[in-house]
């Protein structure tokens, strides 16, 4: 078992990919010389060559649909969308083509796509560098969205996505690409469906995906002190949401709490919420709360973008809240 | 050209026209619903282009005026008719309709709904036939309304910045919708609107179907040997509205009625009998046949197909497990 950054996680799970298949190949803005923006790409240009690493012109919507064609012969292209605001000029790709392909043509046609995009806040990047998209990419029917927390998930999802015969959204994260953790030395794949239990607990239950994990489990570990034992859930899948696993976990502990790094209006917050009033409402001991980023444009400040994007803080207060201390 | 492909290529138009007419009858029916765009008076294009492709081989994508290209790429004409009709035994098992047909087996690799979509799709087949190594290509149809969207001018790029091997062919009507265009377009001849991007092009009539595959061969030639892209603008023009709701305030009748005389049918019809290969008997006969085989052996088969099963709205959402 080897500690690597999250950065590098993703360019083993590339590297191991371009090597096996010939038809695996990976475009985006400067992943080839450059070697990417967070140096996830890092070597592969020198080592597959500029057909199979391709660093692209700035025009997002139509290598996004370059890599959907490829796909639909059978390639397995993995896009790299360096900001998660860019991936909003290749929506029309995305969701129109790679997101339907397969389901209006009856099932004849299959997109392998996989599509990186580094989602959330950085610091101080600005409104137009700070989107939070994932509550657009859960709500088209035939995606495949996740979300690693971790550096070893970074590299599993990534696995699985490339390995997956569907169109596959990775939303990495900004800030989390230098991010320690532990990766085991053998190749493995993690699920492209079902939560994960981060750490188990009693007396709530928190979701949380991708950024908000780490702040569930710093505000766990402080709960912990005052006697409280949460069970934080890493929701990893957005889409499909693994609905009986959120069930689950509020059948245990009867109080839900969710954290998101998206503004609240129509969002993970919203959805999980809205299952577990469908799937275990009756289980409950008191509503369920939800922790989210104000609805406004990032902002440049930093002290307003502080307070515009949730916390540790906010989690360890909301909890108190929803078990009435 | 032998004189019996000539003949097949006459029988080839008018299928495709009386094909159309009888989709547009089904659907005053209302046995087709939603959007209906028809292919009559354009028919020299997507035939005459695809007869010098290597059918079943290229892959060919389209927009949603793309019944004939699936036929002409070997799609069973009931299946695309079935489809129309929403029926299980339709080409995308009554999931796709009109806009979205499909024949994968024939490499036919849809039509699609938004203007300028399968420009990159385009690209993307022929990026992948460059990483497998054959010596397919890929070929794009689209009007010359797809020209002003950002997905060409990004794709032209890339196509020649990477050596593609597409055909693009611009089917150029002259109206995006009810835009004349002159109206949308600051450059009329959009051959001319690739030569930024160190594209091939040229531009010829695309009513006469010997020109068309006259020039089709050169393109389709230059593709495949000096494996980059190309780009063919064919002038033509639609007899019918652009959907069945086209009120057709935008033209005038005169204008419809000139374009009618340069019908691709017509033109070829009067060059076969002038070569002697057909008369108006054989021409009258091989109508009726096709008006037969349309009704009792493709609008039957859609007719008589069965309908989706509810229970199974959401498969092809994600691709099944072991499938």
């Amino acid at each position: 078992m080897a500690e690597m950054m999250y950065w590098q996680a993703i360019l083993r799970a590339h590297d191991e990919e371009l090597a096996r298949d010939p038809l695996v190949f990976a475009m985006g803005e400067d992943i080839g010389v450059a070697g990417g923006t967070y140096k996830a790409t890092s070597g592969l240009y020198a080592k597959y060559g500029p057909e199979r690493v391709i660093d692209t012109p700035i025009s997002e919507n139509s290598y996004t649909g370059i890599g959907i064609g490829a796909a639909m012969l059978g390639c397995r292209p993995i896009v790299e969308i360096m900001s998660v605001n860019f991936a909003w000029l290749a929506m029309d790709q995305l969701m129109n083509n790679a997101a339907k392909i397969h389901y209006m043509s009856g099932g004849k046609i299959r997109c392998p796509f996989v599509m990186r995009v580094p989602g959330g806040t950085a610091h101080q990047l600005g409104a137009q560098h700070s989107a939070r998209m994932e509550k657009v990419f859960m709500g088209i029917s035939g995606l495949r969205v996740v979300t690693p927390a971790t550096p070893r998930d970074a590299y599993g999802l990534l696995k699985s996505a490339v390995r997956s015969d569907d169109p596959v959204v990775l939303i990495e994260h900004e800030s989390m690409y230098n991010l320690k953790g532990e990766v085991p030395d053998e190749e493995f794949f993690t699920p492209l469906e079902g939560v994960k239990v981060m750490r188990p607990g009693r007396d709530l239950s928190i979701f949380a995906y991708n950024i908000s994990v780490h702040w569930a489990l710093q505000a766990a570990e402080r709960l912990a002190k005052e006697g409280v034992e949460a069970e934080v859930i890493d929701l990893r899948a957005l889409k499909p949401l693994d609905r009986a696993g959120i069930a689950a976990s509020v059948r245990k502990t009867h109080r839900a709490l969710i954290v998101e790094e998206d503004e609240a209006p129509v969002g993970v917050g919203a959805e999980v919420m809205a299952l577990i009033n469908e799937d275990a409402f009756f289980e409950l001991d008191a509503a369920p709360v939800r922790v989210h980023a104000k609805d406004v444009p990032i902002p440049y400040n930093r002290r307003l973008e502080k307070a515009a994007i949730p916390n540790a803080d906010d989690v360890v207060a909301a909890a108190k809240k929803l078990l009435g201390k | 050209m032998e004189a019996s492909d000539r003949k097949r290529l006459l029988r080839e138009m008018l299928f495709a026209r009386r094909f159309e007419e009888r989709c547009a009858q089904a659907y005053q029916e209302r046995e087709i619903g939603g959007f209906l765009h028809l292919y009559p008076g354009q028919e020299a294009c997507a035939i005459g282009v695809l007869e010098k492709a290597r059918k079943g081989q290229d892959y060919v994508v389209t927009g949603y005026r793309d019944h004939i290209h699936a036929i002409q790429c070997g799609a069973d004409p009931k299946e695309v008719m079935a489809e129309l009709y929403g029926k299980e035994t339709g080409s995308s098992r009554g999931r796709g309709g009109s806009m979205h047909i499909y024949d994968v087996d024939h490499h036919f690799m849809g039509g699609y709904a938004l203007v300028g979509g399968p420009f990159p799709l385009a690209a993307g087949f022929a990026k992948a036939i460059k990483l497998r190594g054959g010596d397919e290509i890929a070929i794009c149809f689209l009007g010359d309304g797809a020209n002003n969207q950002g997905t060409f001018h990004e794709t032209m790029n890339m196509a020649s910045l990477w050596k593609l091997p597409v055909l693009f062919v611009c089917e150029n009507n002259l109206y995006g919708i009810g835009t004349a265009i002159e109206r949308a377009s600051s450059e009329i001849n959009q051959y001319l609107r690739v030569a930024p991007y160190k594209i091939a092009a040229s531009q010829v009539d695309g009513q006469d179907i010997d020109v068309v595959m006259a020039e089709a061969e050169k393109a389709i030639t230059h593709v495949r040997e000096k494996r980059e892209p190309y780009f063919l603008e064919l002038m033509t023009y639609r007899l019918r509205g652009h959907s069945m709701s086209d009120s057709g305030a935008y033209r005038s009748k005169e204008e419809v009625e000139q374009w009618a005389q340069r019908d691709p049918i017509g033109i070829y019809k009067k060059r076969l009998e002038a070569a002697g290969i057909i008369d108006a008997a054989a021409f009258q006969a091989m109508d009726e046949e096709i008006l037969e085989q349309i009704e009792n052996e493709i609008v039957r088969f859609a007719l008589e197909s069965p309908e989706p099963r509810v229970e199974d709205l959401e498969r092809y959402v994600y691709v099944a497990e072991g499938a």
